[in-house]
């Protein structure tokens, strides 16, 4: 079972966080800052499993984790859960987020945290693994999306909204896509 | 606008606040007005509010006030006000909250909904926050809908049944044939679902395990397609047909095959398969193969399967990927056990992994090295685990210092490797070791006589270099006090001789006395020594009297105490003085497992447990043997208490023997009770056989001995009983005396069950008997319908 999935940046600040256990905030807060610690120590070319932590790592905790860029994406699981099966779910999910924001990059997941979190909601339901097809999921959240609109746009096209959301100001700085950057590893998958 | 532009200004505001404390502000204001606008009852953005309130919450600031807009939301018909609604309602809300049971009717309704994304809205939240409760109330819903024909739908139902299951196990038994069916569909998230909603069913309920045994060849047969199938864009991750699902279809068959030969045997041909054919040079191919080479060992699967097996766990652990190498040793740490050779074979490599840079990676070569240590290996392994504890990283320190202790108790070649190990672990980590250490190693330098004088000269010299570290300090001024005599006499045979005078070594003590460094108990044991030096020194006794009063005014209490108590015996007491403060008695060993230089220690642990319960089982032999413990303990006992009184410890063979003359001479306490019971042999195969012998405790109680022996040729490990009785009878186990049968009938192992039949129905026991014999594993069932001596 995955108890959470975190996205930090290189500085702590969270991006996305998703608890699939109950934890009032200020210990969901704390649980936030020690794992940015203990992955921010480590390495460039270590493994990607840490042991360890005191919060939500218990004995049988791990956390798995994948750096990209400027973003850390953490996954806390147990051992039911294939510590390599999570690496390629990790992969599957920054690709996904790349095919639907087209060249993701932080500033991305910053102003759409929750579509993000509608997407990741395709992947992982309670806890669980739903889907890994990335076909798949694209096709159902853009269902979902158009449903959405259509009930604010009966009259607006599709096309005129996508400009109008990408005239954004201020799409400067962190501009650098995730994917395309410095992998830790040289995943393969 | 577009539902998200007011979001997406708040977080353009908060971002360009320079300060934290701007940012608090930004929020407070967007969070009032917020909180306002909750208040009206009708309002246009009402999803932009809650939005913005779940970023606030994810920054970290409070945001309980919207729980009930949460519910309100989820309960509107429009699709993007439900969305957030539910978003929200699984980050704020949880089963402690009462605004949960809110949702529970809107969950209800949108379930029955006919939008497909409006339902899986519903399944979603109910698979992340349902509690025991809705989950009762929804179950027989989401059992509809996974018979539903939307694949869509299926996949989440049958996810969100998982968590149902986890929440109220009993509700795992409606699921249980909807589960079946799910099995033979096509779509790939709908099978993934259902191979996990079939695991979770196994692991929480061994019937529901028995039953879907059935669904092996089916899962075999999804496997081959899987693994044989060509080319299929839909589902390839690097050349491999959908991973994620032959993972957990490994993983399911993994749970189904053990302990199970007919499952195992249906999946032997497949394992053998997919091991040789999966390609094992992308990470994807890694993952399928481990959880194969996991299955295989876990089932009880043929021999060449296992060695293979065992090699592919080599050759990860050769791979130059960190990740690789880190899940081999975990799989590693998991056999080692059961088959100890094989992980050997690897020692070489594992014992590298403990040089290499990677925390996570030393934690497990760490975890592997203890375990790999036997009497054969053991010197060379001592000197990797102490090159490692000396560059470790902190964390792991005490952990390595306790593995070696353990490691150099069990399998110490000679009695001065082991002083000189622990002291050199003093010496490097002192300040990581446990607190027992100390009278630990205290009782084995006194147990070591003729290393007396070798072991305070090092000592004296450890003390001379540093006095930092505690525990070595201890130990260090409790010898000087004990064997200060040795130490100044000069001479001794494994060390080169150096001359300490009584000034040198009451110097160094008073250093310890003085040094802030020293803790409060330190500073005892150093006072303690210096007094007990004066019967065993001759000139300075007078510079022992003065150090010895200067403390009697000392802050500390207990020092004080100390110093009070010896200044009176040097005033009052001083003919008595060489009397009290002669040699200590030898304390006696009675912690288990101290075998020094002994290879064999766990078997002669398990002979002396079993030797103690030779004697016949019998509630009146029990008593006997109590008597011969108040006797004066006739048996060094296994508990740590020491016999009453007794300081020597009698020779442990002599057990039997002695038991026999007490009972002679307790004569006419021999109970005339006993009457061998009647004993009948329920199970005699392949040389281990099993009489079972039963009493009658009282109208409806009865208490049963099960004794074991094992007549061939080689030891027996690992020997467990099981037993199950009819519905209406009460079973209780008691803890058997041993596991292991040596060969030839060099002791028996014995299990007392307490039955307890009230309906009085006709009694039948099934046993279940499983064991370990050179190195295969052997399980039998057999069962028994009489019981001699109660005429059924």
């Amino acid at each position: 079972m995955i108890k959470a999935i975190l996205i930090f940046n290189n500085h702590g600040k969270p991006r996305l966080s998703k608890f699939y256990e109950h934890y009032n905030e200020d210990t969901e807060q704390q649980i936030i800052r020690e794992t940015f610690h203990l992955v921010s120590k480590r390495d460039e070319n270590v493994c990607n499993f840490l042991e360890g932590g005191m919060l939500i790592g218990g004995s049988d905790y791990k956390l798995i984790y994948r750096h990209y860029a400027t973003l850390y994406f953490v996954f806390c699981v147990d051992s039911s859960e294939s510590e390599l099966g999570i690496l390629d779910l990790i992969q599957v999910f920054v690709e996904t987020l790349d095919k639907c924001f087209e060249n993701v990059c932080e500033l991305d997941l910053i102003f759409h945290v929750d579509k993000v979190h509608n997407i990741l909601a395709e992947m992982v339901m309670g806890g669980m693994v739903l889907e890994t097809n990335m076909n798949e999921i694209i096709t159902q959240v853009d269902a979902q999306n158009k449903m959405e609109k259509s009930e604010f746009f009966p009259f607006f096209s599709l096309s005129l909204y996508r400009r109008l959301s990408f005239s954004l100001p201020g799409r400067t700085g962190r501009h650098r896509p995730v994917l395309q950057e410095r992998p830790l590893v040289p995943y393969q998958l | 606008m577009s539902p998200s532009v007011p979001l997406q200004e708040m977080i353009r505001a908060i971002r360009s606040a320079r300060t934290q404390c701007e940012e608090r502000g930004v929020i407070q204001r967007e969070c009032a007005t917020i909180r306002a606008q909750f208040r009206q009852a009708d309002n246009e953005g009402r999803s932009h509010n809650l939005a913005k309130l779940l970023y606030v919450h994810m920054l970290g600031y409070p945001a309980h006030f919207g729980q009930m807009e949460c519910v309100r939301m989820i309960a509107s018909p429009r699709y993007s006000e439900k969305r957030v609604g539910y978003l929200g309602a699984m980050m704020l809300l949880d089963e402690k909250q009462d605004a949960s049971l809110l949702i529970t009717n809107s969950i209800k309704n949108d379930l029955a909904n006919s939008n497909q994304y409006v339902q899986s809205l519903a399944l979603c939240t109910l698979a992340c926050m349902g509690s025991a409760e809705m989950c009762r109330d929804l179950a027989p819903e989401i059992n509809r809908l996974l018979r539903a024909s939307n694949s869509y739908i299926k996949k989440k139902a049958a996810l969100c049944a998982v968590h149902i299951v986890r929440k109220v196990q009993d509700l795992g038994e409606l699921f249980a044939p909807s589960a079946r069916c799910l099995l033979t569909e096509k779509n790939h998230g709908v099978l993934h679902g259902a191979v996990v909603l079939i695991t979770e069913l196994c692991e929480c309920n061994p019937e529901s395990l028995e039953r879907f045994r059935k669904t092996v060849p089916d899962l075999v047969q999804i496997m081959k397609g899987l693994v044989i199938s060509g080319y299929s864009p839909d589902h390839d991750v690097a050349g491999i047909s959908d991973p994620f699902l032959q993972v957990r279809i490994l993983r399911l068959l993994r749970i189904l095959g053990h302990n199970n030969e007919a499952a195992s045997d249906a999946m032997n041909d497949l394992l053998a398969q997919v091991a040789t054919n999966t390609d094992s040079t992308k990470t994807v191919g890694n993952a399928v193969l481990y959880e194969t080479v996991l299955t295989v060992l876990d089932i009880k699967s043929e021999s060449g399967l296992r060695v293979l097996a065992v090699n592919i766990l080599g050759r990860f652990l050769l791979n130059n990927d960190r990740n690789i190498r880190y899940i081999a040793m975990i799989s590693l740490q998991k056999i080692v056990g059961t088959d100890h050779n094989a992980v050997q074979r690897h020692r070489g490599t594992i014992v590298d992994c403990l040089k290499d840079q990677d925390a996570s990676v030393k934690r497990r070569a760490l975890e592997l090295s203890l375990a790999l240590v036997s009497a054969s290996n053991i010197r060379s392994m001592m000197k990797e685990l102490l090159s490692f504890l000396s560059s470790c990283p902190p964390e792991l320190r005490s952990q390595t210092a306790s593995g070696i202790f353990i490691a150099a108790e069990r399998y110490a070649p000679s009695q001065r490797w082991h002083i000189d190990t622990i002291l050199h672990v003093l010496t490097t980590a002192g300040g990581d070791v446990r607190d027992e250490t100390v009278p630990n190693l205290i009782q084995l330098i006194t147990n070591t006589s003729e290393l007396h004088c070798y072991t305070v000269h090092k000592l004296y010299r450890a003390l001379h270099n540093d006095i930092s570290q505690q525990p070595l300090v201890q130990v260090a001024c409790w010898c000087i006090g004990e064997y200060g005599d040795l130490l100044l006499r000069g001479e001794c045979q494994e060390m080169e001789p150096v001359q300490v005078t009584e000034d040198d070594v009451l110097d160094v003590l008073e250093v310890v006395l003085q040094s802030h460094m020293s803790s409060p108990s330190t500073r005892g044991f150093a006072l303690t020594a210096t007094m007990k030096l004066s019967t065993r020194i001759t000139e300075n006794v007078d510079r022992i009297r003065s150090i010895v009063s200067i403390y009697g005014s000392c802050i500390d209490v207990e020092l004080q105490q100390r110093a009070v108590e010896y200044n009176a015996l040097f005033k009052k007491y001083d003919h008595m003085r060489a009397a009290v403060l002669e040699r200590m008695p030898v304390i006696e060993k009675n912690s288990q497992g101290h075998t020094n230089g002994d290879s064999t220690g766990e078997t002669v642990k398990e002979n002396l447990a079993v030797k103690v319960k030779q004697a016949e089982p019998q509630q009146a032999a029990n008593q006997v043997c109590d008597l011969l413990d108040l006797l004066g303990g006739s048996e060094p006992p296994l508990q740590s208490s020491p016999a009453l009184g007794s300081t020597a410890p009698l020779p442990i063979g002599t057990a039997g023997t002695a038991g026999g003359d007490l009972l002679d001479l307790l004569g006419g306490l021999e109970p005339t009770a006993i009457m061998p019971a009647p004993t009948v042999s329920v199970y005699d195969k392949d040389g281990v056989t099993v009489t079972l012998s039963c009493e009658k405790q009282s109208d409806s109680g009865l208490s049963i001995t099960l004794t074991a022996s094992n007549s061939t040729d080689s030891d027996i490990r690992g020997f467990t009983l099981q037993a199950a009785v009819p519905k209406s009878v009460q079973l209780h186990m008691k803890a058997p005396s041993g596991d292991s049968l040596p060969a030839r009938g060099a002791a028996k192992v014995t299990q007392m069950v307490v039955l307890n039949n009230p309906n009085k129905v006709n009694l039948k026991m099934r046993l279940r008997i499983s064991y370990t014999s050179q190195g295969s594993a052997v399980q039998d069932t057999v069962q028994v319908d009489s019981f001699p001596g109660l005429g059924h």
